[in-house]
């Protein structure tokens, strides 16, 4: 019977997993071990509910509730001097709890730490654009949306960023096929000639390495160069010595300037290098 | 009017005159001065930019998702593709956010090596983006300047990896190699040739009346704006914030070197010129610094961690449980703890930071590129209206804005 492989998550897998194996986790701090985090986070507490908070890798991790994210970023620059905001981005675990992690990276330059705001939304619930408070909102929530297809609420201009206006689906999903979609292999084709010409043009060739020696369209051989486009088939192909204008020296007002290569002295190695 | 078809899309190639007397015009894609792939939609009135809307995406190659389906060490050379100019920054970057993960660091002598290649690159990066900005605005001859001691620094990164672009120097844990023979001193003449240039290129440029006029009060991007953006790097340090990672969060050996960090509280462009040319020389001193610290270093280069980090070619050859592991480690992958990171390191261009999310697999469950230039170029829709055309050449070469890290 053939393996099962789960439709929700289609990305690459390892191949083996020792069922012995248990994965260390990454160390997560408790926030009073750092009194600026601690303030931050208590100071927090008084705007917006605060699900968890924890310290990892250096970073104060806070998780909210999706309806607050405006009010805890707004509270985040304006009282807590978070002034950057470095990276916004959402985490694809629809496979295993429905729905999107967004994450919100800050930083202080004044108390030089680094904050991430984290929030869940179930798949297909819409979030608030916080572009009011960091302009840099404005191109990460559409990077956002073409990615993952996440609906940014008020958003003054939500759309596709990387992928093209018309593509079908977004990328960075779990469920986007690593290959075989049929919609992106004749996008081009289908954008730039119409569907009809799909037999005309013919699939795209994927194999970059591939050479193919008969095809003189696109190909061409040392030694064996001929007019473009002309048609051989196997044990007929010509031979074209190669010549290059040099080899009978190149002359100029006279003088030689490149020797001919039969006249260069040549030195016979008595023995090997 | 245009007839829209299918060979010609309605915003192709255009110009065309609309009822309001604004005209629009299609900067780009191919534009020699878009720098790669950019295609900037102006709205113009006479000269005058009413409305600029950048569009990218035209160089996306989804290196995220590469990235994602990818064991740790199989995606280090695809990062080179991101900021092809500096892609050291990048392996660097990548490298030390996965150290992060896994909580290893690099020996002493691979860390002195390391950023000696990313100084190196900086310098490469810094000297590209003079000649680019220089020949946009219109002095050639700074663009062959430039680009020939670009040439010899790229020579010295070819002598070690044997890369002049795509270097993969930078790996997981260490360096793969040490320094040949006569680099230091290859290195000490290459800057012997720098000092003695950079004044050239400044007194080519620094008081000449057609440079000052094209850059000086040329886009401006007051403070409030560059952290609402989300600017960093030399932009950043143009408009007065005196704000770099290697100062001020500090990574690898950088705590322990002196270098200043040139600000300019002019905001314009002629202000940012002036951050890239003294970061050259502080890049400068900071090599010659390294080179004692090279002496003086153990000879260890790779990190040792079994788990993680392949053991020596030596160990391998002589130890049957090394080669085991290095055999799992190369088919397989490392397997890092369960959680999430997120690295920033000061690159040429900004802040360059990496967030993974691990899920323990050998394929990080989530890679995100923090690319400076990705709000370089998003900020333009916001700093290029009122600005003349001619200025948008200016401005979009001196934001240094490099395609492969912009569109990932």
């Amino acid at each position: 019977m053939r393996a099962y492989k789960p439709k929700d998550d289609v990305q690459k897998k390892s191949y083996y997993n020792d069922r012995f194996y248990i994965t260390p986790t990454l160390k997560q701090d408790s926030i009073y071990n750092d009194s600026i985090f601690s303030e931050d986070v208590s100071s927090l507490k008084n705007v917006a509910d605060v699900l968890d908070a924890h310290i990892q890798a250096e970073h104060l991790v806070v998780f909210i509730n999706p309806e607050d994210n405006v009010k805890v970023i707004t509270h985040l620059k304006e009282i807590r001097a978070y002034d950057f905001m470095m990276e916004l981005t959402a985490v694809d675990y629809i496979a295993t709890r429905g729905g999107f992690e967004v994450v919100y990276e800050m930083l202080s330059t004044s108390k030089r730490k680094r904050l991430r705001v984290k929030t869940f939304i179930k798949e297909g619930q819409a979030i608030e654009t916080v572009e009011s408070i960091f302009r840099m909102a404005n191109w990460s929530e559409r990077e956002m949306y073409d990615m993952y297809g996440v609906i940014v609420n008020n958003h003054s201009y939500l759309k596709r960023i990387l992928m093209p206006d018309d593509w079908h689906g977004h990328p960075l999903l779990k469920t986007y096929p690593l290959e075989g979609d049929e919609a992106a292999s004749w996008y081009e084709v289908d954008r730039i000639f119409g569907k009809e010409a799909r037999d005309i043009v013919g699939p795209e060739l994927r194999d970059g390495a591939c050479v193919d020696r008969y095809d003189t369209e696109r190909f061409a051989r040392l030694g064996h160069e001929v007019p473009k486009g002309t048609k051989i088939s196997e044990g007929n192909e010509p031979d074209t010595p190669i010549r290059y204008q040099e080899e009978g020296g190149v002359k100029l007002f006279g003088a030689t300037l490149v020797t001919p290569f039969d006249k260069i002295e040549k030195v016979q190695l008595k023995e090997r290098k | 009017m245009q007839v829209k078809n299918r060979l010609k899309p309605f915003f192709e190639n255009i110009t065309f005159e609309r009822e309001d007397n604004t005209m629009v015009v299609n900067f780009g894609p191919q534009h020699p001065s878009a720098h790669g792939q950019l295609r900037l939609m102006l709205e113009l009135q006479g000269e005058e930019v009413v409305k600029a809307h950048p569009d990218v995406g035209y160089l996306h190659r989804g290196i995220e998702k590469m990235g994602e389906n990818m064991i740790y060490n199989e995606f280090l050379p695809t990062t080179d593709r991101m900021d092809y100019i500096a892609s050291s920054s990048n392996n660097y970057g990548y490298a030390l956010a996965v150290e992060k993960l896994i909580g290893i660091e690099a020996p002493r002598r691979a860390e002195v090596i390391r950023t000696m290649l990313l100084e190196l690159n900086r310098i490469i990066s810094h000297l590209f983006w003079l000649a680019t900005h220089a020949l946009d605005v219109g002095a050639m001859s700074i663009f062959l300047y430039a680009f020939r001691e670009r040439e010899f620094a790229m020579d010295l990164m070819e002598d070690y990896c044997g890369a002049r672009l795509t270097h993969s120097a930078i790996r997981i844990g260490g360096v793969p190699l040490d320094l040949p023979k006569n680099w230091i001193a290859d290195l000490e003449k290459f800057m012997d040739v720098l000092k003695s240039q950079i004044p050239i290129y400044e007194g080519l440029l620094t008081e000449n009346r057609i440079w000052r006029m094209r850059l000086e009060d040329v886009g401006i991007i007051p403070v409030e704006m560059a952290k609402s953006w989300g600017v960093t790097g030399p932009a950043l340090r143009g408009s007065g914030v005196k704000w770099d990672l290697r100062k001020e969060m500090p990574y690898g050996l950088y705590p322990e070197l002196d270098f200043d960090i040139p600000v300019s509280d002019k905001c314009d462009s002629y202000g940012r010129y002036k951050c890239y040319m003294a970061e050259m020389t502080e890049s400068m001193k900071i090599l010659k610094q390294l080179i004692p610290m090279y002496e003086e270093s153990d000879t260890q280069l790779m990190a040792h961690a079994p788990e993680y980090i392949s053991c020596t070619k030596e160990e391998m050859m002589t130890q049957n449980y090394s080669l085991m592991q290095h055999f799992v480690l190369v088919t397989q992958g490392m397997r890092p703890p369960v959680g999430e990171v997120y690295v920033a390191t000061e690159s040429p261009k900004g802040e360059l930071g990496f967030y993974i999310v691990s899920d323990g697999s050998p394929y990080p469950y989530k890679l995100k590129c923090r690319a400076p230039s990705f709000w370089h170029t998003g900020i333009l829709q916001d700093l290029l209206p009122g600005h003349q055309l001619a200025d948008v050449v200016t401005i979009i070469g001196n934001l240094n804005i490099v395609f492969g890290e912009i569109d990932r």
